[in-house]
Order: structure tokens, then sequence, then C-alpha cells
């Protein structure tokens, strides 16, 4: 198994109810298995879209990057800097 | 937030220096804003853009840059971000200044909250539009 924690911003943290779970998937294990496992285990967390914008230790990754033990996993909504 | 800005990439060997500054509209045909909240994802924020005004120095060795974006609420008319570049010449001050708000609005993850005259607030995309909820 591994354990990431994942964090939850601005539109996405006030539909999750939280900023930030730990969550744990079976290894080896991509950001969609993680997204999966937000969405159907975290309440609320099924009105995030299946596929978010997403980043792992602080880099934007693909949905098929790998995540390992104690990574950070982050979901993204629309990108509205600058 | 600008004197501090110009002051970290200004050089004798500078003939040119571009400033974006990015403000916040408002008013009726903007969904009647007063202001926007930005949020960050604080410790990838600093990171992005370390990456990306490393970049830009890679890309444009002769230029300097820095930006600053603020976070929390900024009132309409008021600067959300700033960036300056500075060069010998102009080509490259202003090549360099471009790119950099290109790839902040891609990639930097800052979000924002529209406060509107009608006394809601809303998180939206870019483009304006509320951030849509799945199945909603």
């Amino acid at each position: 198994m591994a354990t990431v924690t994942v964090r939850f911003f601005a539109r996405y943290a006030e539909l999750a109810g939280c900023e930030t779970t730990a969550v744990a998937v079976p290894a080896p294990a991509t950001v969609r298995d993680v997204v999966r496992r937000v969405r159907a285990t975290l309440p609320g967390a099924d009105a995030l879209p299946e596929r978010p914008l997403a980043a792992v230790n602080l880099r934007h990754v693909k949905l098929d990057a790998p995540v390992h033990d104690g990574d950070e996993v982050a979901l993204l909504p629309p990108i509205a800097g600058g | 937030m600008l004197d501090l800005l110009l002051a970290e990439v200004r050089g004798p060997d500078c003939g040119g220096t571009c400033v974006f500054l990015g403000t916040v509209r408002g008013g009726p045909e903007e969904n009647g804003v007063t202001e926007i909240e930005y949020s960050a994802y604080d410790g990838m924020a600093e990171a992005e853009i370390e990456r990306i005004l490393s970049e830009a120095r890679q890309r444009w060795p002769v230029a300097r840059v820095a930006l600053r974006h603020r976070i929390g609420r900024v009132p309409v008319g008021e600067a959300s971000i700033a960036i300056a570049a500075a060069a010998p010449h102009r080509a490259e001050a202003f090549a360099a200044c471009r790119h950099v708000i290109e790839e902040v609005k891609k990639r930097l993850p800052v979000w924002k909250k529209e406060y509107r005259v009608d006394g809601t607030a809303v998180w939206v995309d870019p483009s304006g539009k509320p951030v849509p909820t799945h199945g909603a």
C-alpha cells in the first residue's frame, strides 16, 4: 500500500469539506487511482471532476503519473492566477 | 510592490525595462465584481515561480526578470500580479516579460474568488465562469 497526503484548494476544498486528507492505495498506484479513491470515499468529493489537474510533490503531473508512499498529491481547480 | 520589483531587475547594462501589471477588472460587464480574493498552493507556487523565472533566464540570458503575485483580497483596479524584465535592449525585455505572464497563466497554482456587488462570492475559472461541479 502507498499512503499519500491529498491536498485540496479553493473550490475543491469547499466541495471536499477539508483541505487535506490521507489516502491509502494499493501499490503500484497512479494519481488516477488516488483520485478515484478520494472521490469514492470522501463525502462530497464525488462533486470533484473525474480528471482534475494534479500535482505530485509540487510539480504538475498527468493522471497516469506514479505515486509513492509519502507523496503529496494536490488536486488543482482550473488555474486562475495572473 | 513595483519599486522592489524594479530594484531587483535594475542594472547599469539595461537599456529597456518591461513591466506587466495584471489588474482586477470590475463593473457590470465583469459580473459586478468589486474585488477578487486570490489563494495559492504556497509551496508549489513558490517552486513554479522559480521554475518559470529560471526558464526565462535560460531562454533570454541577457534579461533579468522578477515577479510578485498578491494573495488575498485585491480590489478592482489594483494589481494582482507584477512582472518586470530588464535587458540591454527592448526586444529581450518584452519577450521575457511576455513569456513569464503566459506561463503564469498556464501553470501557477493560484485561484480566484470573485466578490460581486450582489453579495455573492464565487470561485471562477480564468474566463470568469464558476468552477463547475461534477454531476451538477
